[in-house]
């Protein structure tokens, strides 16, 4: 990695997305000896990505644990973890592999703190790699941020950028209550970015104007992000197109979606996941409850189809592309 | 590691049956723990009789029954130390009260009130577990960070026959396993799940068997015993302390009452059965062994009786005396750190009901 000066203000390293998750758990475990990691592969391996590379070494096998191949018993005896004062970070080796933790997660992880009438904190993270356009086989390329933001008591983030996967990843870890980081597996060493050396937070609930418009604004979040930049670039000249990356799906910085809209009057959400009950239909709706009279045409939703995602060599006519963007910001702006 | 042997299948028993089958007794209980073991039998089982009229009266919600579970649930907690943590599952709802805790919260709890929420480390007793086996990892988690931060505290998950069958149980049992974390899995087996028995559950010969698999020791135990159920307690939790891991105990009893209020077992049980086993049932048993020993007489029976039914009357009027929750607690607890949409909504609300804003 390479080390740089960010113009006097700290020191900044060029790396990927994964580098700095990496990044971030070697500052987080270093400054608070209750944080630990545990998943599968996560110790000898360092992750089947290299998330957790070096932390075994480093923090010795009772802070970064193998676990028995078991999402429902990594998550439920997180929650244990949580009860005699850990703090646990558990990574789910793939998004569609999360399922079997939805049970804990519905069942006790977004109630518990609740049933013991706010007594009792469950600072624990659940994060994972997703989304599509990898390749991989069968469910290796879902996007499954619809069932985490859905259950009540539980926290979503989605980085889309190394800075903000690190800072969003610290965020996380330090939250008094369970979070849950969806990382996009796509960008993870295809992306390199600046990203702040040392303890770097990015607040949960604070969306980022990704580049500035005036004529609509494109919604998107993790993958999505730096695909609704290309359209934005493809349409220049044609129209001026904000995108606003959401970064935190709960809670969600309602301010900055609504300024975006009063400022633009256009919206299009990009979602890989299937469209139906999606999170862009839950922005969609937000738009139609409070900024109606600041629009000047229909949100539209350019998303995954409502069917399983494909095998691989179908993958790029599911996934939602520059050219279908842009096709909706066309649509939006002869509306 | 050490060699794990199959598990157990014959069951342990203390108590005899006043007729062939000797009185054993249990080294290191003396006459004081004999008696106090009594009480809370007593306890237990008028906590239960009571919620059951409770129920009927209209002052409790759908309650499940635990009528001759007591000592299982006596038995075992007698041998944990008050460090030890405490994962019932609803059938063990009024377990707490071993430890002290105001029957008024647990009455709470069953008549949907949040006065019957609690702080798990006021008395080292998890939530009551609502969902089958889903409580196994968390007893496992909590026993092996325990043992992680180098203290000596141990947990008990309790379950029943039913949920051996879930996925939770076998993914908590084998982390146990895995982590040697300091754990009692306690399987209350009454052979009902609703209305399924225990050979609907499980082709194998015995649910101890299961142990095996998690490479941890299997023991069963009759579950209307108090004695063998300490004991067998004690023997794990000692094992568990010295760095032995987990072990599970499959208690054997039968379910003589409905699986919960609302449930009406006549369509599925065969009422002889039924009767039968209630002529063994596990308070009656006890006391006629203390009473063979000459350690129990009528007064002292009738004393802790008062006292049992003394502790539900003040209970129940505490429970009931709790005022109406505020609306606005349906917006808290969820969070530390709440969404600023649950403070919108809970204004919205208010100003519905036309209640004083807060």
């Amino acid at each position: 990695m390479h080390w740089s000066t960010n113009t006097g203000v700290g020191l900044v390293a060029e790396l990927t997305l994964v580098e700095a998750i990496n990044d971030a758990f070697h500052v987080e475990l270093g400054r608070d000896a209750n944080v630990m990691v545990m998943g599968e592969d996560v110790g000898r391996a360092g992750g089947v990505f290299r998330a957790t590379a070096g932390l075994l070494d480093r923090f010795g096998p009772e802070r970064c644990v193998d676990t028995p191949l078991a999402e429902a018993g990594i998550l439920g005896s997180a929650v244990g973890l949580c009860m005699a004062g850990w703090r646990p970070v558990c990574e789910m080796q793939y998004d569609a592999f999360s399922y079997p933790c939805l049970d804990q997660l519905i069942t006790h992880v977004g109630r518990y703190r609740w049933r013991t009438g706010g007594a009792m904190e469950f600072p624990l993270v659940v994060r994972m790699p997703y989304g599509g356009g990898v390749r991989a086989p069968e469910l290796h390329d879902d996007s499954p941020e619809a069932y985490y933001v859905h259950t009540p008591g539980v926290k979503v983030a989605i980085p889309s950028t190394p800075s903000d996967a690190k800072g969003l990843l610290a965020a996380a870890i330090r939250d008094p209550d369970p979070v849950v980081v969806l990382e996009p597996k796509l960008h993870y060493r295809t992306m390199r970015g600046e990203v702040p050396e040392g303890e770097h937070v990015v607040p949960l609930g604070q969306a980022r104007v990704a580049r500035e418009g005036s004529d609509v604004t494109l919604v998107a979040y993790g993958a999505m992000v730096p695909l609704a930049e290309q359209a934005a670039e493809e349409l220049e000249g044609e129209a001026s197109a904000e995108v606003l990356d959401i970064r935190t799906l709960k809670p969600l910085d309602e301010d900055a979606l609504l300024a975006s809209a009063a400022k633009t009057g256009r919206v299009v959400i990009v979602q890989e996941a299937p469209r139906t009950a999606g999170y862009g239909a839950e922005l969609a709706a937000i738009l139609a409850e409070k900024a109606m009279l600041d629009l000047q045409g229909p949100v539209l939703r350019v998303t995954g189809y409502d069917v399983p995602y494909p095998y691989w060599q179908l993958e790029d006519a599911y996934m939602p592309s520059v050219e279908r963007v842009v096709d909706a910001v066309r649509k939006l702006l002869e509306f | 590691m050490a060699q794990v042997l199959p598990a157990e299948r014959d069951l342990r028993r203390v108590i005899g049956d006043g007729d062939g089958v000797p009185d054993g007794e249990v080294e290191g209980l003396s006459e004081q723990d004999l008696l106090e073991l009594h009480r809370w039998l007593v306890l237990l089982r008028t906590y239960d009789e009571r919620s059951v009229v409770y129920h009927r009266q209209g002052r409790i919600g759908t309650y499940a029954i635990y009528w001759n579970h007591e000592a299982m649930q006596a038995g075992s907690v007698y041998a944990l130390e008050r460090e030890d943590w405490i994962f019932p599952s609803y059938r063990e709802s009024a377990i707490a009260l071993l430890r002290g805790m105001p029957a008024s919260t647990i009455l709470s709890w069953w008549r949907g009130h949040p006065a019957g929420w609690w702080d798990p480390r006021d008395w080292n007793v998890a939530s009551i577990c609502v969902p089958i086996a889903t409580h196994v990892p968390h007893a496992a988690g909590l026993a092996w960070g325990k043992k992680l931060r180098g203290e000596r505290t141990c947990a008990i998950a309790y379950f029943g026959d039913g949920a051996t069958s879930e996925g939770s149980f076998h993914e908590g049992a084998n982390f146990a396993g895995v982590m040697r974390a300091p754990l009692v899995l306690f399987c209350n087996n009454n052979q009902w799940a609703i209305s399924t028995p225990v050979s609907a559950q499980t082709a194998a010969d015995t649910l101890a068997d299961k142990a095996v698999g998690y490479g941890i020791p299997g023991v069963r135990v009759d579950g209307g015993d108090v004695l063998a159920v300490y004991e067998a307690t004690r023997e794990a939790v000692t094992r568990a302390r010295a760095g032995g891991g987990p072990t599970m105990i499959e208690a054997l009893t039968y379910r003589v009452a409905p699986h919960a209020t609302a449930d009406d077992p006549s369509a599925y049980i065969d009422p002889q059965r039924v009767e039968e086993e209630k002529q063994h049932e596990c308070l009656g048993r006890y006391e006629a062994y203390l009473r063979r020993l000459g350690l129990l007489s009528d007064e002292a029976a009738e004393a802790v009786r008062v006292e049992a039914a003394e502790l539900m009357r003040t209970g129940i009027a505490e429970a009931e005396a709790e005022p109406p929750p505020d609306p606005g607690l349906v917006f808290e607890n969820a969070y530390a750190d709440p969404p600023p949409s649950l403070a919108a909504d809970l204004a919205d609300l208010r100003r519905i009901l036309g209640a004083p804003s807060a």
